[in-house]
Order: structure tokens, then sequence, then C-alpha cells
């Protein structure tokens, strides 16, 4: 599949009906995601015949994306109901119901002391190294009580994939993420720096649409560092 | 809610300490849909470490798909094997019902195909 081709369909993936901004639910962009996963599979091969888990799927695109861009089988994993069944619909529509299934669960354990965020360690018992390739936007972690929720998501993708990770993550906390990555011994490159089009979708913004600066990061799980 | 994603699943209520029946979750109620996917061998096959077998024929029994008793010795080669094997975990899919831990009882339930692994506060 042509990248204009894959960017084009999906264009038809629909959004959230009521962006929930607890949850820092900001749409993934077809051209976004159509870059992701299209650099993902022709550039290293890692979509193509792959098990492929997508967290904090929201509405599916990344899912959608990776079944488009030939993966075997999908899982998109979100806390928010309404999500998934927009989400869900979005299998019927683009028509990958036979390649993608969506759980709803949530990856991060939240202490009630209002200590930080942590892992569910317990949920993922099972789900370790079961996939090939992890996807995910995660939430940034710039709302109050979502602090540390962008690593923790990130941990929980290294967990879970065996070999490689591919992840958008806001351009301003770039070092702070690959030190991370790092410290968990894994290598985490940049490919690419991209914008990322945030429509005036809350009441607190005050401007029609902003230009977020992203990384797409892809951390190879396949060799230690 | 597929077998191949059902087989990656333990029960997870903090309070259920029993590890030999937190897994696998035991099928109540489930509606089956079976949705036609294309087979891909050499995926197949390379999954086949990932799965827990007694698990997953376990599961099986329960659901009514028939899937052999031992994985053959070279899988790559029984096209059979292969089928049966397509068909249980990667096009039956159980639209609605719910998943039970044989050690607490909690209840995951499946909605339209979404199981709801989320746990109330006290649970986790």
């Amino acid at each position: 599949m042509k990248l204009k081709q894959l960017e084009g369909y999906l264009g038809e993936v629909a959004s959230f009906k009521e962006p929930k901004v607890q949850l820092e639910q900001y749409p993934t962009t077809a051209h976004l995601a159509s870059r992701m996963l299209y650099t993902a599979e022709t550039a290293y091969g890692d979509i193509g015949d792959k098990a492929v888990v997508d967290l904090g799927c929201g509405c599916g695109m990344l899912s959608i994306a990776a079944a488009m861009m030939g993966a075997s089988s999908v899982v998109g994993i979100d806390i928010d109901t309404d999500a998934l069944a927009v989400a869900q619909d979005n299998l019927g529509a683009l028509e990958v119901e036979d390649v993608v299934e969506l759980m709803r669960a949530d990856l991060c354990h939240r202490p009630t002391d209002g200590s930080s965020l942590e892992l569910s360690q317990q949920l993922l018992a099972g789900m370790r190294a079961k996939f090939d390739t992890a996807v995910l936007n995660p939430p940034f972690g710039t709302k109050p009580g979502n602090k540390g929720i962008d690593v923790v998501f990130l941990q929980a993708a290294c967990l879970m994939a065996r070999d490689a990770v591919y992840s958008l993550h806001k351009s301003s906390t770039r070092e702070h993420l690959i030190k991370k990555v790092q410290s968990w011994g894994y290598k985490c490159e940049v490919l690419a720096e991209l914008k990322f089009d945030v429509p005036m979708m809350y009441k607190f913004h005050k401007k029609k649409a902003v230009d977020v600066e992203v990384d797409l990061l892809r951390i190879v799980l396949r060799e230690a560092l | 809610m597929r077998l191949i994603t059902h087989n990656m699943l333990k029960c997870h209520v903090k309070n259920c300490k029993e590890p030999d029946k937190q897994f696998p979750l035991q099928f109540k109620d489930a509606k089956l849909e079976q949705i036609e996917a294309e087979r891909n061998n050499e995926f197949l096959v390379r999954m086949l470490p990932r799965i827990d077998w007694p698990a997953l024929l376990k599961t099986t029994k329960e659901l009514g798909i028939i899937i052999p008793e031992k994985v053959p010795a070279n899988p790559a080669d029984d096209d059979e094997f292969l089928q049966a094997l397509h068909t249980a975990i990667l096009e039956m899919h159980v639209k609605e019902g719910s998943m039970v831990c044989n050690g607490c009882g909690h209840e995951y339930k499946i909605t339209k195909g979404i199981p709801n692994m989320l746990l109330a506060e006290h649970e986790i």
C-alpha cells in the first residue's frame, strides 16, 4: 500500500464524539498514523505478518493503520468505553474486524494515596512478550494526576512487545524519555519530528488550532544496549 | 474477544491469591461468532510457542471448538492442524458473555466483543 493511499483510507476513521480532557483524548490524525505505520513497515518490516498491540488505542486509528499495513493480528487497548465504541464502529467501517480486536483495561495502577502512577503489573502478567510490535500515541501526561503516564505506557509497550515499539511523544520530553528507555536497557531513536495538529476541542483551548511538536520514537527490543 | 488474546488473560483482582485458578478465565454464557480471516501459516507457527496449549485446549473444549489434543511434531507441515488452530485462535470471536475467575469468582464481562478488564477501586 502506498502512503497516500493509506492516509486516504485513514481519513475515514471517525473520532471521539465527546473527548475527555482528563484522559487527554487528542485524536491521532490520519497524517501522523499513516506516516508512523508506513515507516514501521517499509523501513523496518515491523508490521506485516506481525502480532501488534496498540496501547491507549482511542478510536482505533493506529490499530486500523497496522491492519492496513498487513499485521496478522492487532489488539487495541483503552480504558474508555465511549472511545472503544467508536473504535468498534471504525473496525466495521474500515473492514478490519477480521484482524483487529479491542479490550477495555487500565494499564496504570493509580495509588489512592496520591503517589505517582505505576504499571498494572498484575494485568500485564500474562501479556509479557506476547506481541511482536507495540504502537502507541499515549497520553502525554500534561494533566494533573497524569504525571508520568507517558512513561508507564512506554514501559507497558516494552514488556508486551518482543521486537520494537513505535510511540509518539512531545518533543520537549525527548531527552527525559530517551534516558528512561536507556535505563531499561534498550536503544531508543527519534525517527521523525512531526507536527501534531491539535484542533480546538476543549474549553481551555484559546487558539483555534495549535501545532504541537511530536517525536516518533522507535525502541529496539531485539538488541540489548 | 478472540482466543489468542484470551490465552494471555489472568485474573488480576488484588485479593485473588490462587495462582493455579487465575488462568485460564472460564467463559460463561459465551455467544460465538466466526469471522473469516486470511490464514498465515508462518504467523501461526511463530505464535505457537507463545500459546499456553493446555489452557487453550481447556477453553476450546468448553466452547465446543475442536483442536487437536497435542501440537504435532512438525506443525508447519500439518495443514489440518494449522487450519484448526487458525479457526480457534483467530476466527472465533466471543461477542457476548463473561469470563469468570475460578479462584475468586470475579466476572469480566464481554460486551459487543470487548472484554472489560477494568476493576473497581477495592479490587485493585
